[in-house]
């Protein structure tokens, strides 16, 4: 089979059978990230026995999450739902008291057509929680556009940005750092960074997309830097921390999954979605700064130094990756992204699969990546969208690539077969944003491949017997 | 509507499933939306399997909705049928798909026209039944079906095998031990001179049950899946069937003599001679297994009065409160078990050997019941294990629900001979090292000298500002002593006294490079 060397990236829809996780997975972590929230999904037990074993051992924690189990009464209408989702919010409410109630409606709720967009405000009132309705089930979406449709729906509850005058919410951190740049000794090649203390004037920035605080801390940092001041988040780490919206506020998006977060925002909320690659890899990162700047009209200080610096630690990941090549199975809808990233790193990617692409949200992503390709000199990746994992397996066992970066339904029987694999949910569990946590990401890419050429001498590669698919 | 944070027994498909992957060349097709196919995951992982799973999803999207699935469904069908070329196919829906109610029967009456493998639709309902009784009724069908057609065929052999032989029925994927439970079960049919006629379904190939009835006997070790079927060839072939679980020395003893019972109609008429097992019984139960000197030994006797709480599926938990009340001395306070539809055996079975028991599936009451009684040991499940984490009270585990402790590389039978051994240890583990911990917390400590540096200890020449703090606190305890080491040494090399979240940073970088 050959490799189609073309000038565009090239497109296409299997509509196959492939294995993802259902976007109520994103229950997993956004109930940590919002520190006064509780999670009800609306739901059956398939979901919630697949919570249970997604959440893991964090399940006999008491997270701030709970499934309402629709029973042979709810199903078939002999139950009267909004009484029954009284009941269970009024005994959430004493249990925990939490400063908002996530309902997430399911495959399920989809199908009886229950409406749950219509009960929500009229329990809210009720009941004196705000309760917003998420719509995360499997019919239209995969795994991660799971925390799409929350952030899409706390959008409408962030408050209305008041035009009058130019106030500015600090957070502590935010002014801490300040106070505290000039103490920040000169690194070898580096800018001082306090010579930057003055903040431009530019218009308010409001980041979207659950990150980790740390990384979160990291990128608002890096935009310190460039003398640009984030004003809010969203989700922001308490419910009642929501940023203000509204005409004049920019918005940028840190995760290639949030489209209908960012259309939203741009439609119902009136913001400036600012279209950047995302802040994955040191060159993701500064593409989406520079971006921010160039919206915002203030020349970047240092940033070339800051990714040259950055690539200069990856050094000797670099060298273990250089000409490798990889294949998307696609389960997480990072895989642009990271295949953009790996191939700045130097590999090959013959394949990026993918649930679903949005071709606007990660219109500057695709076209950064073309770039890349073409100034490393390599074929451009295929991008299916839908894939079919059987038909994957089959192109893959004729291209033989380095590396699979696959979901765990695959990877043990491919490792078995001599093929090196990365499981892809680490992805998202793992903080892989901003220059500080380049080498993270390698970390993971390159774990497979350290780890089995140390079994090569062992001559353990192909672990199954005769000829089997 | 009820409030669930957590379910002992899994949805139905899952138990449909898992007797489906569990023959060898069956493939499962699950009409079920995106990511109600997690199945895939929990074989791969936590049975370490090294082949694809056998299951496809055929998704359920908008145009399904719309459509309908028909085509999609056939479509699937005939495709595996090409691909994968198994000798049955199986089609179920999950939960959500079974609202809407698609005439699946008539797309399986379809397919099974053009297609070579048999295909057939599990018959189960999803509101009604749990993961065990969906896989006991699976196992059924697909055994019902081969013989019927065999029957029809007319390659139905109704004579049996010349030695004794027997099948074992109910060993299937993602069981509780269910891979060492087989190896020793086989043993041990091996040492009563029996030959094993089929396993099914872990390994089976559905063209070989039409020839189970061959077989002189059929052994069920597990109460929850199997049943229906020996009931089935019960009926239909007259073949006994012996389901005393083969848990702990008296009922590993029990369930021999039964067999020899069945073995002995049979072969006093066919061999003209009869089998003894008493010897070898007592031989294993006094010198091969230790589990029965153990009970004499005096560290057992230890044990004595202590109490005990046992909750688990049913199989398991009413074997388990047996052995700790009849085998060890040890006092069952409560005996439970989640499999809510088999009440009436699991109370017969365990009255007397405890105080009270609890009939729920409902693992707050569970933890309720715990803490009001406040046993020495627990016995359960892993939902049991995290409650005794919080109360501070040790636990073996001893029944599905599965983690991926209880797929061990080494041979951890529970059943048999081998099993008593295992058990035996788990019990006095369980009890013992409770006692180490809280003898080590009464003499204050593991250290007896008092620790002249503690590795977290903050020198005097650097301070955390209350940024930095926070931000080391929120760094998981395993790392953040590394963290703050790496942090502080990054400072003093670079004459920084004051340590802020960017010196963090900065040290992370510098780390790197």
């Amino acid at each position: 089979m050959s490799i189609n060397i073309s000038e565009t990236l090239t497109f296409e829809c299997e509509t196959g059978n492939y294995h993802t996780f259902c976007p109520i997975s994103c229950v997993a972590w956004l109930y940590q990230k919002i520190e006064d929230s509780f999670f009800l999904v609306v739901g059956t037990k398939t979901c919630g026995y697949f919570l249970q074993n997604a959440l893991g051992v964090m399940i006999f924690a008491e997270p701030r999450y709970a499934m309402a189990e629709l029973e042979e009464g709810d199903i078939s209408a002999q139950l009267n739902d909004y009484q029954e989702l009284k009941r269970l919010c009024l005994q959430i409410k004493k249990d925990r008291n939490p400063s908002v109630i996530i309902w997430i409606g399911t495959c399920t709720t989809e199908i009886i057509k229950m409406d749950l967009e219509g009960m929500a405000p009229k329990l809210e009132t009720e009941i004196g929680i705000p309760i917003v309705v998420a719509r995360a089930n499997g019919l239209d979406y995969a795994f991660t556009q799971g925390e799409d449709t929350v952030l899409a729906a706390m959008a409408h509850r962030c408050p209305e940005r008041s035009l009058l005058g130019d106030e500015r919410e600090e957070t502590i951190q935010d002014q801490a750092m300040r106070n505290l740049f000039p103490l920040l000794p000169l690194r070898k090649g580096g800018v001082n960074p306090g010579a930057i203390n003055n903040l431009k004037k530019h218009p308010p920035l409001v980041l979207f997309g659950s990150l980790p605080s740390t990384v979160a801390s990291q990128l608002s940092l890096e935009l310190r830097r460039q003398s640009i001041q984030v004003s809010g988040r969203l989700p922001a780490q308490r419910y009642t921390d929501l940023p203000s919206l509204g005409d004049g506020v920019y918005v940028c998006g840190v995760n290639p999954f949030l489209s209908r977060t960012a259309t939203t925002l741009m439609r119902r909320r009136k913001c400036k979605l600012i279209g950047a690659p995302f802040p994955i890899g040191p060159d993701g990162t500064r593409a989406w700064i520079e971006k921010i700047c160039s919206v915002f009209g203030i020349e970047t200080q240092g940033l070339e130094e800051r990714e040259q610096q950055m690539w200069e630690t990856l050094r000797d990941y670099l060298d273990l990756v250089r000409g490798k090549s990889v294949f998307f199975m696609g389960d997480n809808l990072l895989e642009v992204s990271l295949a953009r990233f790996l191939i700045r790193c130097g590999m090959i990617v013959y394949e990026i699969g993918i649930p679903y692409l949005d071709k606007r949200y990660q219109a500057a992503e695709l076209l950064l990546l073309q770039n890349t390709c073409k100034e490393m000199c390599v074929p451009m990746p295929r991008i299916v969208e839908k894939p079919d994992n059987y038909n994957q397996i089959q192109r893959m066992r004729e291209l033989q690539p380095d590396l699979a970066i696959t979901g765990m339904a695959h990877a043990n029987p491919l490792e078995a077969r001599g093929i090196n694999t990365k499981w892809s949910v680490e992805f998202t569990f793992a903080q892989i944003h901003g220059f500080t946590n380049a080498r993270d990401v390698l970390e993971l890419v390159t774990r497979p491949l350290r780890r089995n050429n140390s079994l090569e001498d062992l001559g353990w590669t192909s672990l199954i017997k005769g000829e089997k698919k | 509507m009820k409030l669930a944070y957590w379910m002992y027994a899994g949805p139905a498909h899952i138990g449909t499933l898992r007797v489906a992957s569990s023959f060898k060349n069956v493939h499962a097709i699950m009409h079920a939306p995106l990511g109600d196919d997690y199945f895939n995951v929990m074989r791969s992982m936590l049975e370490r399997e090294r082949d694809f799973t056998p299951v496809t999803a055929s998704i359920v999207d908008r145009h399904v909705l719309a459509r309908g699935s028909q085509e999609k469904v056939v479509g699937n069908i005939t495709r595996k049928d090409r691909e994968e070329r198994p000798d049955l196919i199986v089609l179920t829906p999950t939960c959500t798909s079974s609202i809407l109610q698609e005439d699946l029967q008539n797309f399986v009456n379809r397919a099974s026209v053009t297609s070579d493998s048999d295909v057939i639709l599990a018959d189960v309902n999803h509101y009604r039944v749990n993961e065990l009784q969906a896989a006991d009724r699976t196992l059924e069908q697909v055994v019902r079906y081969y013989l019927d057609k065999a029957r029809r065929q007319e390659t139905l052999d109704r004579s049996v095998t010349d030695k004794p032989s027997a099948n074992i029925i109910g060993i299937f994927t993602l069981g509780f031990h269910n891979q060492h439970d087989c190896r020793e079960l086989k043993r041990l049919l091996q040492d009563l001179d029996i030959e094993i006629n089929q396993v099914i379904p872990e390994g089976g190939s559905v063209q070989d049950l039409r020839n189970l009835p061959k077989a002189w006997f059929n052994l069920v070790p597990y109460r929850e899946v199997g049943l229906m079927t020996a009931i089935y060839l019960e009926k239909i072939f007259g073949m006994p069937y012996v389901s005393t679980t083969p848990m702990g020395v008296v009922d590993t003893a029990e369930c021999i003599r039964q067999i020899q019972r069945h073995v002995n109609k049979l072969a006093l008429v066919s061999l003209d001679r009869t089998f003894h097992y008493e010897s070898y019984i007592d031989q294993q139960t006094k010198f091969v297994s230790q589990a029965a000197w153990f009970s004499r030994s005096i560290d057992c006797q230890n044990l004595t009065g202590k109490k005990a709480v046992v909750f688990g599926d049913a199989t398991h938990a009413a074997s388990m409160t047996k052995i700790l009340a009849r085998e060890m001395g040890i006092r069952v306070s409560c005996a439970g078990t989640y499999c809510k539809h088999d009440a009436e055996w699991f109370k017969e079975q365990v009255q007397g050997f405890c105080d009270e028991i609890l009939i729920t599936d409902d693992h707050t009451e569970v933890g309720d019941m715990i803490a009001r009684v406040e046993p020495s040991a627990i016995f359960g499940t892993q939902m049991e294990r995290h409650i005794g984490k919080r109360l501070d009270i040790p636990c073996g585990v001893i029944s599905s629900p599965v983690h991926i402790q209880n797929f061990p590389l080494g041979y951890r039978p529970f059943l048999g001979y081998e099993g008593t051994n295992q058990i035996a240890d788990l019990v006095y583990n369980s009890f013992t090292l409770g006692m180490e911990d809280h003898l080590l917390e009464i003499f204050g400590g593991h250290d007896t000298k008092e620790v002249i540096t503690k590795s977290l200890s903050t020198d005097t020449d650097l301070t955390w500002n209350y940024e930095s703090q926070l931000e080391l606190n929120k760094i998981p305890g395993f790392v953040r002593g590394k963290i703050k080491r790496n942090t502080e040494k990054f400072a003093r090399q670079n004459g920084i006294a004051d340590i802020t979240v960017e010196v963090m940073y900065a040290a992370k970088e510098a780390l790197n490079a």
